[in-house]
C-alpha cells in the first residue's frame, strides 16, 4: 500500500500547493484590484481612521476639522462654521468630497506624497499619521459680511473678494448654501438623503455660483470694453469725447441699440467718463463695432477671459461668445455684456482687480498654507501675475473713471465716506419675463487698492429696465464687503 | 529506531502556546491599547488544556508524533484569536455579534478531554477493525439523522443539524465522517483483494466487476442523498473524495479514481441542473465580481467580502485587530480563512497553510511506518479526509474551486467540528505511537540477525 500512500501523499501536497498559489495570486497579484473595488467598504473606513488636517481661515478661524470619536468610525469631520463657509471648505461625506476638501485631499488625509518625510518619521517614532492643515486666504471679516449683505437681499448669488496686489482670495461666498456637516456624516444613508435633497433643491445649494457658473455680466462687462477702447489709442482718457445716440442702429438689420428705457445719454455727442457714469449703450456699442471683435476679445482674454484656473477648485471658464461672422451687430450687443458673453462672479472680480492693480492681474488663490501636523510648511502660496490686461497709465484712467462712477454716477451707494471707491454696476437681462441679474464690481481704496469685490444678484434687479438696481441691490453689498476688508 | 521526542514536543508546544498569547496581546493592544483583560485566564487555560493533554499523551502513547499536538495547538490557538478578534469589534454586523471566544473555548477544553478520553481507553486502534459494520451503520445513521422529523433542524437553508434538549445543536456529519472513514478502511482491507485483482482489461485500465461497483455505487448515492435532502455541497464533496482516495490506497487500482471521477462529475451535472443554488455556486464561482450576481440574494457578495478581506490585508496583512474582518458574513466560521488573511496577510496564510500540510505530512507518515494495513489505510484515509477537507473550504473561499460549505478544521467556531477533529487527532496520534513504537526486539544471535522490513 505504500506506493499508493505517497502517491496521495503527492495528491495532497498538489492540493496545498495550489492553495499556495493561488493565495499568492490574490494577496499580492490581484489585492490591489480587490483593495481599491469600490464595493470594498474597508475603503470607507479608511476614510475616517485618519485624523484628516485641518482648514482654517487667515491661521485663526477655524473651519473644518476632525475629532476623536468613540465607535467604529474612529475621526469625525466637524465644520464650526457652517454654511457661511461651504462653498470654500466642501463637505467630506462617505464616499465624495467637495471644494478644499476634494483639492486638498491627499495632503488632508496625509496621503500626499509631499508627505513622504513626514511619514517615514511616523512610522519609526510609531505616531498615527496626521494630515496636513490647509490654511486659507480668507479673511473671515469680509467672509462674514458678505455673506450677511448677500443674505440680506434673500436671492440667490455670490460675492468674489480678491486683494489686487497678490491674487488671494479674501472672500468667497455662494447663496443658497448648506450645511456641510449634515452630507458629511459617515452613515451613508443619511448622508446620501441629505445630499439628494440637497441636489433636487430647485435652488440648487450644491453650486458654487462664485466659480462653478457663469452669467451674463451685463454692463459690468462696459469696464473691459473701456479698456479695450483705452489700450487701442493712448491719446484717449476719460473726456474724449464719444458719440451716443439714443438708438444706435446696427449694421445687416433693422433693429436698434437703445439704451436702458429708451433714454437720451447726454447730448448725442458725451465724455467717455459720463457714457459710463450713465451707463449708456450704445457708446459701448459703437466702440465695439468700431474697434471689432478681435480687439475686445483679446481685451477679455488679457483680464484672464478663457483661462482654465485652479484656486485649487476648477473655475468654470468665462468667454465672451464665438465671433459670429454672419452676425457682425453681435459685437454691439457683447460689449455692453449681453448676447453670448457668460462670466464666473470671480472673473468680473479678477477685472476689477486687474484694473485696480495698474493692469496687472494676479492669478487668483485661496490656500494660503499649508503645514504638517508638527508645523513644518509643507507649501505656501505665492502671488502669480496671470497677465498684463492693460499699460498702467491706461488703467489709471480707467481707475479714475470707475472712481467718477461711484461719486457721480449709478454706483452711489457703494461710497464710503473717507475712501475713494471705484467701481461699476450692471443689469444683466436673461430672459423675457424674468428679472434680471444685479451685478457689481469694485476696488478700494483707488489709490492703493486693498480689496477688489465681484457681487453677483441672481434675477435681483427689481424691476425690469430699471437700470439703477445694479447699484441698488448688488453695490451695498459690495460695500459691506469693503468696508469689512478695509475695517471702517 | 524513531526516538521518542518528549522534550521536543512539550518545547513544540509551549512555543505554539506563547504565539497564541502573543496574538491574543497583540488583538488586544490593537483594538483597546491595552493586554487583554482575560489574557491571563486565556493563557492559562489553553496552557493548561495543552499540558494535561501532553501528560496524556506521554502516559498513554509515549512513541506518539512529537509535532502533532503543537501544530493542532497553534491552530486551535489561532483560531480562537480569531474570534475573540472578531468579537471585539464594535460593528454591529453579525460576523462580530455571533462570535462567541469563550464558547469556543469551552469547545476546546472538551475536545481535549476527548482526545484524552480516546488516547485512554482506546489502546490499540486496531480494535476498531472489529467495529468495522457497527462504524458503518453509526455513520449512515449520523448522516441521515438530521432529516428525522424533530429532531433534525435547518439553519441557513441546510438541513444538517440536530438539536439535543439542553446541550443545543451538533452537526452529526462531523462526527459521522469519522465513523465513516473507519468502516472504509475495515471494509476495505476485508476486500481489497477482491477489489484490486477481479476484473477485465480495457485498453489501459483494469476495469472492475460490475458487482464489485456495489461499494461505489452506494457511497456515491450517499453522497448524493446528503446533497440532495440536507443541500450540504461540502460535505457531500468530502466523502466521496475521501472513499475514492482511500479505494485507491486500498487497491492500488487506478480505474477506481477515473470512475470515482466520472461518478462524480455525473452527479454534479446533475445536481447543476436539478437544483438552482448548486448552478448559482457555479455561477459565482466563475464570475464572482458581476456586479448583477454581487446583490443576488445567496450570490457573490459572501464570496466577494472574502476576497476584498483578502486583497486588503496584502502580503503583509493589516495587522491582527487592524482590518476590518468583521464586514465578510460568516467570517468567523467558513470565511476565517480570508478573515486570517486580512490581518496576517499573504506572509501569514503561507504559514497557517504549512501548518496544515505539515499535519498531513504527519499524518501520512504515520500511514507508511504503520505496520498492518489497517492502520495504514485508516491513517492514511484520516490524513486524506483532513487535506482534503482544507482543499475544499480553503479552495472555495479563495475561489480556487466552487464555494461549499464547510469548517475550517480547528480554526472555524462550532463545537461539533471541533470535537470531531480533535479525535481524528487522537486517532492519528495513537497511530503515530503503534508505528513509531519499536518492535518486540528479536533475540539477538550473531550471525542470524533478524531484519526488519516495513
Amino acid at each position: 500500500m505504500n506506493s499508493t500512500l505517497k502517491r496521495a501523499a503527492v495528491a495532497c501536497l498538489a492540493m496545498f500547493a495550489l492553495l499556495m498559489i493561488n493565495v499568492n495570486y490574490l494577496q499580492a497579484v490581484k489585492a490591489d484590484g480587490y483593495r481599491e473595488d469600490s464595493r470594498n467598504n474597508r475603503n470607507y473606513f479608511e476614510r475616517y481612521a485618519v485624523q484628516r488636517g485641518r482648514i482654517t481661515a487667515s491661521g485663526k478661524t477655524i473651519l473644518a476639522q476632525s475629532t476623536e470619536t468613540k465607535g467604529p468610525f474612529k475621526f469625525l469631520r466637524d465644520y464650526p462654521e457652517g454654511e457661511l463657509y461651504a462653498h470654500v471648505t466642501g463637505f467630506f461625506s462617505p464616499e465624495s468630497e467637495s471644494s478644499i476638501e476634494r483639492s486638498e485631499n491627499s495632503l488632508l488625509d496625509g496621503s500626499s506624497s509631499d508627505l513622504l518625510l513626514r511619514r517615514s518619521i511616523d512610522l519609526f517614532t510609531g505616531e498615527p499619521t496626521k494630515g496636513a492643515n490647509v490654511d486659507l486666504t480668507i479673511n473671515p471679516k469680509a467672509q462674514k459680511a458678505a455673506y450677511d449683505a448677500l443674505r440680506q437681499s434673500g436671492k440667490r448669488g455670490a460675492a468674489v473678494a480678491i486683494e489686487p496686489k497678490t491674487g488671494k482670495i479674501l472672500a468667497l461666498v455662494s447663496l443658497p448654501t448648506y450645511d456641510p456637516a449634515k452630507i458629511s456624516v459617515p452613515e451613508k444613508p443619511q448622508a446620501f438623503s441629505a445630499y439628494n435633497k440637497l441636489e433636487k433643491n430647485p435652488d440648487k445649494p450644491l453650486i458654487n455660483r462664485a466659480i462653478g457658473d457663469f452669467y451674463a455680466p451685463g454692463s459690468t462687462f462696459k469696464v473691459v470694453t473701456t479698456a479695450a477702447w483705452l489700450e487701442d489709442d493712448s491719446s484717449r482718457d476719460g473726456q474724449t469725447v464719444v458719440d451716443a445716440p439714443t438708438r444706435l442702429s446696427l449694421p445687416n438689420t433693422t433693429t436698434t441699440l437703445p439704451n436702458y428705457g429708451g433714454a437720451a445719454c447726454g447730448g448725442g455727442q458725451v465724455p467717455m467718463v459720463y457714457a459710463l457714469e450713465r451707463s449708456c449703450n450704445t457708446p459701448f456699442g459703437k466702440i465695439g463695432l468700431d474697434l471689432g471683435y478681435a480687439k475686445i476679445a483679446e481685451q477679455a482674454r488679457k483680464f484672464g477671459v478663457g483661462e482654465p484656473l485652479s484656486i485649487p477648485m476648477g473655475v468654470e471658464a468665462s468667454t465672451i461668445g464665438d465671433e459670429e461672422k454672419e452676425d457682425p451687430a453681435a459685437i454691439a450687443m457683447t460689449s455692453i455684456g449681453q448676447r453670448s458673453a457668460v462670466m464666473t462672479p470671480l472673473q468680473m472680480a479678477m477685472i476689477a482687480a486687474g484694473i485696480a492693480n495698474n493692469g496687472s492681474v494676479m492669478k487668483p488663490y485661496l490656500v494660503n498654507k499649508i503645514t504638517d501636523a508638527k508645523g513644518d510648511a509643507v507649501d505656501e502660496g505665492e502671488p502669480e501675475e496671470l497677465s498684463e490686461a492693460m499699460s498702467p497709465e491706461n488703467a489709471a484712467k480707467l481707475k479714475s473713471m470707475m472712481v467718477s462712477v461711484v461719486a457721480n454716477g449709478t454706483a452711489k451707494t457703494a461710497q464710503i465716506p473717507g475712501v475713494e471707491v471705484g467701481g461699476k454696476t450692471g443689469t444683466a437681462e436673461t430672459r423675457e419675463g424674468k428679472a434680471p441679474h444685479a451685478w457689481f464690481i469694485s476696488f478700494a481704496p483707488a489709490q492703493d487698492p486693498q480689496v477688489a469685490v465681484a457681487v453677483f444678484v441672481e434675477s435681483g434687479a427689481a424691476r425690469v429696465g430699471e437700470e439703477a438696481t445694479g447699484g441698488g441691490v448688488a453695490a451695498p453689498i459690495g460695500k459691506a464687503i469693503t468696508e469689512a476688508v478695509l475695517n471702517k | 529506531m524513531p526516538a521518542k521526542r518528549r522534550v521536543a514536543q512539550l518545547l513544540m508546544l509551549a512555543l505554539a502556546v506563547v504565539v497564541v498569547m502573543g496574538a491574543y496581546a497583540n488583538v488586544g493592544l490593537a483594538m483597546d491599547e491595552k493586554i487583554p483583560s482575560g489574557m491571563l485566564t486565556y493563557g492559562l487555560s489553553l496552557g493548561g488544556l495543552m499540558l494535561a493533554a501532553y501528560l496524556v499523551l506521554a502516559k498513554f502513547a509515549p512513541w506518539a508524533d512529537p509535532l502533532i499536538l503543537p501544530l493542532v495547538t497553534l491552530v486551535n490557538g489561532l483560531g480562537l484569536v480569531m474570534i475573540y478578534r472578531l468579537s471585539e469589534s464594535d460593528s454591529p454586523l453579525p460576523s462580530a455579534k455571533l462570535a462567541s471566544p469563550n464558547t469556543q473555548l469551552l469547545w476546546t477544553l472538551i475536545g481535549i478531554v476527548l482526545f484524552s478520553a480516546t488516547l485512554i481507553f482506546l489502546r490499540d486502534q486496531r480494535a476498531l477493525q472489529r467495529l468495522t459494520y457497527t462504524a458503518g451503520a453509526a455513520g449512515l445513521f449520523l448522516l441521515v439523522s438530521p432529516l428525522i422529523p424533530g429532531l433534525g433542524q435547518e439553519i441557513n437553508g441546510a438541513r444538517i443539524w440536530i438539536g439535543i434538549p439542553g446541550v443545543g445543536q451538533i452537526q452529526p456529519a462531523e462526527f459521522a465522517k469519522l465513523a465513516l472513514v473507519i468502516f472504509f478502511a475495515g471494509y476495505l482491507v476485508a476486500k481489497r483483494d477482491v477489489l484490486a485483482l477481479a476484473g477485465r482489461r480495457l485498453l489501459f485500465i483494469d476495469l472492475p466487476r460490475a458487482r464489485d461497483l456495489g461499494p461505489v455505487l452506494i457511497t456515491w448515492g450517499v453522497s448524493l442523498g446528503v446533497l440532495v435532502m440536507q443541500k450540504d455541497l461540502g460535505s457531500s464533496l468530502l466523502l466521496f473524495g475521501t472513499f475514492i482516495a482511500m479505494l485507491y490506497i486500498a487497491t492500488q487500482r487506478i480505474s477506481w479514481v477515473i470512475i470515482g471521477i466520472l461518478l462524480f462529475v455525473g452527479g454534479a451535472v446533475l445536481a447543476g441542473l436539478v437544483f438552482d443554488h448548486v448552478q448559482q455556486r457555479f455561477e459565482v464561482f466563475l464570475n464572482p465580481g458581476d456586479p448583477e450576481l454581487f446583490v443576488k440574494i445567496g450570490g457573490s457578495e459572501q464570496l466577494m467580502q472574502g476576497l476584498f478581506a483578502m486583497g486588503s490585508g496584502g502580503i503583509l496583512g493589516t495587522g491582527l485587530g487592524q482590518g476590518h474582518p468583521e464586514l465578510i458574513p460568516l467570517a468567523f466560521s467558513d470565511f476565517i480563512f480570508a478573515a486570517t488573511g486580512e490581518e496576517i496577510g499573504l506572509t501569514g496564510l503561507m504559514a497557517l497553510l504549512m501548518v496544515y500540510a505539515l499535519i498531513v505530512e504527519r499524518g501520512l507518515r504515520t500511514s507508511i511506518a504503520a505496520r498492518d494495513p489497517f492502520t495504514k489505510l485508516l491513517a492514511g484515509g484520516l490524513s486524506f479526509l483532513l487535506a482534503w477537507q482544507v482543499f475544499i473550504i480553503v479552495g472555495g473561499v479563495t475561489n480556487l474551486i466552487p464555494l461549499t460549505g464547510l469548517v475550517t478544521p480547528f480554526m472555524s467556531q462550532g463545537g461539533s467540528a471541533l470535537l470531531a477533529n480533535w479525535i481524528l487527532i487522537a486517532l492519528l496520534v495513537r497511530m503515530s505511537d503503534a508505528a513509531r513504537r519499536p518492535p518486540p526486539q528479536a533475540i539477538q544471535d550473531e550471525g542470524l540477525t533478524q531484519v526488519f522490513q516495513r
